[in-house]
């Protein structure tokens, strides 16, 4: 095949497909086996110096905050980032000083609330390396081919843009149609963490609303991480088995962690809590102020329950579940 | 009736009159948002909206604070994957993509990634998020922006976002699916598309109470004015208050 031209971005996240494949046979088990373990443990187990990371969701949408608050607590450091559409867990994985490299596809901004000032702080004085450009449909479409099993999948996006020139894709000539395409090269992380409203003790993990690209990065990475608002009976994922998205074989922790999301949302149960956004963003403006916000809400817990009494406890999940749910709140009492 | 309105309601009322019935549209954050649902709202009940994280055919209740919101998948006729959004933009589904940029030139190309040096950048943006994905593969881009002279530039730091690239032919020399584009271009001072020709912006229409001279001022490049341009509609008493209703907060169209 002939090559057009390609990007000079840094290949992140790539493996021979033989070499993953003798990796997948030799260590991930496909015994049913229970999984569950703490917040704590799992990080310890499953996330290492150096690791390329990936989180799943999407932006403020459910994501596994529990453990982006515990790979700071337990002061992981030079991570490679996938910013797969990363906001409010990559801000505070690079405030916590975790991360020295990402792949961008959206990063460093929080949509409508604006731009991360701690995110931008970083990239802007070179704390923190942008290795490569892409899309949120390039890297999507990177962890579709690692899932396959395949080198690259093939795409007609980025082409002819600088976000090409700077991302690891290649463009050839397709054989059949003649016209230039653009390969994407499979990308596996190291870990790959989730959140999802249920999940049974063996990593059968289903996920209500959208799946955005938890599909296929849940079968890209080596090692994953499933936090859930509740580990249900192998029998209640059976009865459903339409609505599991990722299996157990892919799976190497589950985490109990009702709440896990906040302050992002958790579809058809929790709103984002968009005053404690707000105060990130506000308190995340200076170094001071991030400092400030770890020291209170992080390195100053012992645990996620502990941190969710600090950013309001039930009074303040209960509202956003109400938000959530559309359920006009209770009139004034007499 | 006479009527005062924002600048943000123009917007978002003269790109909603661009959506038609019937025809699907992929939204980014903000304005895309609002505009899309006013479209609904008013002259097309069945625009079939589309958001990037899976959001299929929503009934959007109120303004989504993020393209991933559950509220883009409210009353949906599919909550999906990003995979399956994106291969039917790729497949030639979408009818209109819908997006805001930093900073765009005389092609439509667009930047939302770096201001200055993209190795040590000055002011490091988001990113193409979905926007590369949208200008690539849906027919018809459509891009909401402020004028001024920094917006509207000769060259762009970064090309993020595909336009006509360098000029006719461009998108299909590079392998850009055949036929798509920037479409329309909306700004507080009118409404521009591309010159067949040479696939530069030229103005549409202007606001009311925009002069022509305005619009040339607040551009680095030129821009191509035809001999007839057209007034854009205000928008009506009724535009602006469905607009309340869908962002009862004020968080884009304003207090």
């Amino acid at each position: 095949m002939e090559i057009l031209d390609e990007g000079a971005g840094e290949l992140v996240g790539w493996r021979d497909p033989d070499e993953n494949r003798e990796w997948v046979r030799a260590n991930k088990s496909r015994a049913l086996k229970d999984k569950r373990m703490t917040v704590s443990d799992a990080v310890r187990r499953f996330v290492r110096d150096g690791d390329y990371v990936a989180i799943g969701g999407f932006g403020h949408v459910r994501v596994p905050m529990s453990l982006v608050y515990e790979v700071v607590r337990q002061r992981k450091r030079d991570l490679t980032v996938a910013g797969k559409t990363a906001v409010h867990d990559l801000d505070i994985l690079i405030g916590g000083g975790c991360v020295s490299r990402v792949e961008v596809a959206y990063s460093f901004g929080h949509e409508l609330r604006g731009l991360s000032p701690c995110g931008r702080r970083a990239v802007e004085s070179g704390r923190c390396k942008v290795v490569a450009e892409t899309s949120n449909a390039g890297y999507q479409w990177r962890f579709l081919a690692a899932a396959m099993g395949v080198p690259f999948v093939v795409s007609r996006n980025l082409l002819g843009t600088d976000t090409f020139k700077k991302s690891s894709a290649k463009k050839v000539r397709d054989p059949w149609s003649g016209k230039p395409v653009c390969l994407l090269p499979a990308c596996y992380p190291d870990v790959a963490m989730f959140h999802v409203p249920r999940c049974d003790a063996h990593g059968n993990a289903q996920i209500d609303g959208i799946i955005v690209e938890d599909f296929e990065l849940a079968r890209a990475a080596r090692r994953v991480i499933v936090t859930t608002e509740q580990v249900v009976s192998d029998d209640l994922i059976r009865r459903e088995p339409h609505r599991t998205v990722i299996p157990f074989y892919v799976v190497d922790a589950v985490c109990e962690v009702p709440w896990g999301a906040h302050p992002a949302q958790m579809p058809y149960e929790y709103y984002f809590d968009e005053e404690h956004i707000r105060l990130w963003l506000q308190m995340s403006a200076s170094e001071e102020g991030t400092e400030d916000y770890f020291s209170r809400y992080v390195l100053g817990v012992q645990d996620y329950e502990e941190y969710l009494e600090r950013v309001g406890g039930i009074r303040t999940l209960n509202r956003l579940r109400q938000i959530e749910q559309y359920r006009p709140p209770l009139p004034e009492q007499e | 009736m006479a009527t005062t309105y924002t600048e943000t309601e123009l917007l978002a009322c003269v790109a909603s009159h661009m959506l038609a019935d019937n025809k699907s549209v992929f939204v980014g954050t903000g304005l895309p948002m609002i505009a899309a649902m006013l479209a609904q709202r008013t002259h097309a009940p069945n625009l079939l909206l589309i958001f990037e994280a899976g959001g299929v055919g929503p009934q959007v209740p109120v303004l989504p604070i993020s393209v991933g919101d559950s509220r883009t998948f409210h009353r949906a006729v599919v909550a999906s994957t990003m995979h399956d959004v994106m291969s039917a933009l790729q497949s030639g589904y979408v009818d209109y993509g819908f997006l805001g940029a930093a900073a765009i030139d005389a092609y439509g190309n667009i930047n939302t990634t770096v201001i200055g040096d993209w190795a040590r950048p000055r002011v490091r943006l988001p990113g193409s998020g979905g926007a590369n994905d949208i200008g690539s593969l849906c027919w018809q881009t459509i891009l909401i922006l402020r004028q001024d002279r920094k917006k509207f530039v000769e060259r762009l730091p970064f090309i993020t976002t595909p336009g006509y690239l360098y000029g006719p032919g461009a998108r299909e020399a590079e392998g850009l699916p055949a036929g798509g584009g920037p479409y329309r271009v909306i700004t507080q001072l009118g409404v521009y598309g591309f010159d067949e020709e040479t696939k530069r912006m030229a103005l549409v229409a202007r606001h009311p109470g925009v002069t022509v001279t305005e619009i040339q001022s607040n551009s680095e490049f030129e821009i191509i004015i035809p001999a007839q341009v057209a007034q854009t509609e205000p928008p009506t008493g009724s535009e602006q208050r469905i607009l309340r209703e869908i962002d009862p907060t004020g968080l884009v169209v304003g207090r």
